[in-house]
């Protein structure tokens, strides 16, 4: 229809810009239409004008353009569109596609307030149109210049003019009621009456014209007319937004029917701020209930509103909420049918974990009277979905986490096992054995070679003794038990110079892998460095093994590894030791740092003042390995520290012959045996000297090295170690204190460690469960 | 078909919410209902202290021939709810009629939220509806 009015290169047309484009857009028809009405009230036909002349009698048409036009403004569902269509733009006026259009009190208008300013010079005529029987035929002038062609289309729907007029008639009820709220009555309430259109309607000339068949609205019209005049006025000051705008923002969300356009926002917002002036604060449910009474609605379908529009059921209205609910009143009141949820053009944008964390507090805040006194924090349903989805992602990766943690810990379980294994016979300490199954095969492995090389093993009677008591650990000889048994410290008996020795072994162990294990089983008593009581001859078959399964040079490892767990502050040790066992590091890294001897003993060893005695005493156990043995007994209780002496052990395991080894066992035991107090520092001795010894024969090769990586210490103190040792027997006791501190922490460390991954496994099974129950909350 | 029959009670023991399920044995159940309101009423005086017990298993009122099982849960403004269901339906546990209490309690707690009901009145809540009518086939 409008083709041809393109085509005439009206001023008009090129004013609007339809030329331009080539067809009427939405914009450009309004455009056009106002300009119409401008050019009808003879102004100069400017696009200034558009703007600035606000008072513009609505452009009159003839009738024959309805249809046509109706459907434009169907489509459009602009106010504007209405406003420019005085009679004909009545009918134009869309009515809500199919629902309420049965309500001849108000089809809910669509458009815009602020369309109506276009509109305003309409009331008047609209008034006076409806009442005519044809108004359509609203024109009382002939548009001078305007479209011709609308007119001739206007004249080929004149046949529809009964429709039309209906429609008209309709739509200019419509059109009133744009301007009030479909309850008449309400006029009177300011609110309601400037309360801006409902929300687009859907465009669909089906039902609007469906609608045409409905009877005649005029009857309404006239009650509207006064009303509406009034509110024109009203609603003037309220729609004030430039009408093209408004008309492509109207055209751009017709499709949409519980869209909420830009003026009715606005004028949403406005009225917010009547009830609460801070824009992101909330309205209590008292007041929105007041607020929302007023428009006369019943109350059921008030607390449905509110259902849907309170979307974090926090009893209080945000911004979006009241919004939400406005525009659900305002559909409602214009005949729409309540949605069963909440259209989502009307949901809250601002919902999000934040929001909902935050909004229940200014609900507090604002007191809202409306709540119940049980109202639960655990509200906002909406919500727990999403708060429910992030721990559990969060959950989720903490499963990972711990997933990874724990197969990581398990290996250094394992590992801890394996030098944990002998428990401190002393307490009783049954450490997870069966984790250790890999160290134990080792052990048994070392024990082998032990056992092939050196007799001297066994001359741990009373490791061996002991060994019942950490055994079950360690299925490793008896004496490796006992060594480990030993490890702690206050195994220490001065039992057996192999407990001795093994101290500093199992220690190592322990202190790695123990902890866990020693932490699971018994907090407070650190296990005995099984692995290294394992070796009574274990001490020594763990040093190999320690220095065998890291690196080639097994015996000076053993030392190495043996001197690690004996000094705290030799931390190197035990990180040493970790390429050498890579388990035992972590696990002895935790107790007493020295606790892992590092297969690069020789840097480690000058670390340890103990060391230095422990070279000498290798040295001289390799020379003179019988006067050594006293020598060495006599360092390990002067002081050395446990784990120097379990460095020394292993060194002078390896350098010390089978023979020394014995002898200095049994001196160690006897120095054990004297020294009490020293006890624990002389047994790691004595270990590393049986470990020595056992580590001979394999680790001869290593022995040089190890000689020389004692040598070093050695060289680096006095010669005297007896006086040093004496010197350093307080050390070595408070040393050793530390040190069995350390291994029960780190016990105790790795069991809570266990203890929480079991937790977070439990938490992560329980949230699937929540999941798998969840569903049924959603119904 | 299994038989389940959701009642709630304001704290003057009116009812503010009837459902059940299949729908014509209501009136069975609203006698067995009223019949364990007084011992709701018992446990929830007699307790002075567990007035926030969240739920109490009723299983007393086992008619030898209905064989019905009536659940009751106090809300800490003494509204009640009750529920009863079939012993045949042994499919419910008691934590999932745990879990039926507390999600009735939270539709209800939305309910209450809504300041366009008064407490007292009857609940004509669709989103409360929609929940009870979920649980029940659910359940059912």
């Amino acid at each position: 229809m409008m083709q041809d009015f393109l085509k005439s290169r009206h001023p008009i047309t090129e004013l609007c810009g339809a030329t331009r484009l080539g067809h009427f857009g939405r914009s450009q028809f309004y455009i056009a239409l106002k300009l119409i009405a401008i050019a009808q009230s003879g102004l100069p036909l400017r696009v200034e004008s558009l703007n600035s002349v606000k008072d513009l009698p609505l452009p009159r048409f003839v009738v024959g353009k309805n249809e046509a036009e109706a459907r434009h403004a169907a489509l459009y569902q602009d106010a504007d569109s209405q406003g420019l269509y005085p009679a004909p733009g009545t009918a134009l006026i869309p009515r809500p596609p199919g629902r309420g259009h049965q309500n001849k009190k108000g089809p809910p208008s669509s458009t815009s307030l602020p369309a109506h300013e276009v509109i305003q010079p309409l009331a008047p005529s609209i008034e006076a149109q409806p009442e005519p029987t044809s108004p359509v035929i609203s024109p009382h002038q002939s548009p001078p210049t305007s479209p011709h062609s609308w007119r001739k289309h206007k004249r080929q729907h004149s046949g529809g003019n009964a429709d039309r007029q209906q429609v008209v008639a309709a739509a200019g009820a419509v059109w009133t009621q744009f301007r009030e709220p479909q309850t008449g009555p309400v006029t009177g309430d300011g609110m309601w009456s400037s309360h801006s259109p409902p929300p687009p309607l859907p465009p669909s000339q089906e039902s609007w014209v469906s609608f045409t068949a409905d009877t005649p609205p005029s009857s309404t019209l006239p009650a509207m007319h006064p009303s509406s005049v009034q509110e024109s006025t009203t609603i003037r000051t309220v729609a004030s937004a430039a009408t093209t705008n408004e008309i492509q923002r109207q055209s751009s969300g017709y499709d949409d029917p519980w869209k909420i356009t830009d003026e009715q926002r606005q004028y949403y917002i406005n009225q917010f701020k009547t009830i609460q002036p801070d824009l992101t604060g909330l309205i209590p449910g008292s007041a929105a209930k007041e607020f929302f009474t007023k428009s006369k609605l019943p109350i059921l379908e008030l607390s449905h509103i509110w259902e849907l529009s309170d979307f974090d059921k926090d009893g209080a209205l945000t911004l979006d909420e009241f919004c939400a609910a406005f525009h659900l009143v305002v559909a409602r009141k214009n005949g729409y049918d309540l949605p069963e949820k909440l259209p989502e053009s009307l949901m809250p944008k601002l919902i999000d974990l934040d929001d909902s964390a935050e909004v229940p507090e200014p609900a507090a805040e604002v007191g809202y009277s409306a709540s119940p006194v049980e109202v639960t924090p655990n509200k906002s349903p909406s919500m727990p979905s999403l708060n429910q989805a992030w721990p559990e992602m969060n959950q989720s990766n903490e499963q990972w986490e711990t997933f990874s943690e724990r197969s990581s810990s398990s290996q250094t379980l394992t590992q801890f096992d394996s030098n944990i294994a002998p428990a401190d016979p002393d307490t009783a300490i049954v450490h997870p054995v069966p984790i250790r199954m890999t160290p134990s095969k080792i052990h048994m492995q070392e024990m082998e070679l032990k056992r092939t090389g050196s007799d001297h093993n066994h001359p741990t009677s009373p490791l061996l003794a002991k060994p019942p008591e950490l055994s079950e650990e360690t299925k490793l000889p008896p004496s490796m038990k006992f060594v480990a048994a030993n490890t702690v410290g206050d195994g220490y008996s001065s039992s057996d110079s192999f407990t001795s020795d093994q101290e500093p072994i199992t220690r190592q162990r322990s202190q790695s892998g123990a902890s866990p294990e020693a932490l699971k089983v018994v907090a407070p008593p650190p296990p005995p460095p099984r692995p290294q009581q394992s070796h009574s001859r274990s001490s020594s078959l763990d040093m190999n093994r320690t220095f065998a399964a890291p690196a080639a040079p097994g015996q000076p490892q053993p030392s190495a590894i043996a001197f690690p767990p004996a000094v705290p502050p030799r931390p190197l040790p035990t990180q040493s030791s970790v390429p050498l066992t890579g388990h035992r590091v972590e696990a002895e890294g935790v107790p007493a740092g020295g606790a892992v001897l590092t297969t690069t003993s020789p840097q480690q060893i000058p670390q340890q003042p103990n060391f230095a005695d422990f070279s000498q005493f290798q040295a001289f156990a390799a020379s003179e390995q019988p006067s050594s043995l006293p020598d060495i007994d006599k360092h390990s209780e002067a002081g050395q520290a446990d784990k120097i002496s379990e460095g020394a052990g292993p060194l002078r395991a390896v350098k010390s012959d089978g023979p020394a080894d014995e002898r200095t066992s049994a001196t160690v035991n006897s120095a054990k045996g004297s020294s009490g107090p020293l006890a624990p520092p002389p047994k790691p001795v004595r270990r590393r000297l049986k470990s020595e010894d056992e580590l001979r024969p394999e680790d001869e090769q290593i022995g040089p090295q190890k000689a020389g990586a004692i040598a070093a210490p050695l060289t680096s103190q006095p010669s005297i170690p007896r006086s040093i040792g004496k010197d350093k027997k307080a050390i070595q006791a408070s040393i050793r204190r530390n040190k069995e501190t350390n291994t029960v922490l780190a016990r105790l460390n790795s069991e809570l460690q266990q203890q929480l991954k079991d937790l977070l496994e439990e938490r992560i099974s329980l949230e699937v469960q929540l999941e798998q129950l969840r569903p049924f909350s959603h119904l | 078909m299994f038989h389940i029959c959701l009642l709630m009670f304001s704290p003057q023991n009116y009812p503010l919410y009837i459902r059940s399920v299949p729908s014509q044995n209501e009136l069975k159940f609203h006698y067995t209902v009223h019949t364990s309101l007084d011992v709701v009423e018992e446990k929830v005086s007699a307790v002075g202290k567990s007035l926030a017990d969240q739920r109490e298993l009723y299983l007393g009122l086992l008619y030898p021939t209905e064989d019905y099982k009536v659940y009751g849960y106090v809300t800490n403004s003494k509204v009640k709810f009750v529920i009863v269901v079939d012993s045949s339906n042994t499919s419910l546990r008691d934590n999932e009629i745990r879990s039926m209490f507390r999600k009735l309690h939270n539709s209800f707690t939305d309910v209450m939220c809504n300041p366009f009901y008064n407490p007292g009145d009857p609940i004509q809540s669709k989103a409360f509806n929609g929940i009870v009518s979920g649980m029940m086939v659910q359940t059912g």
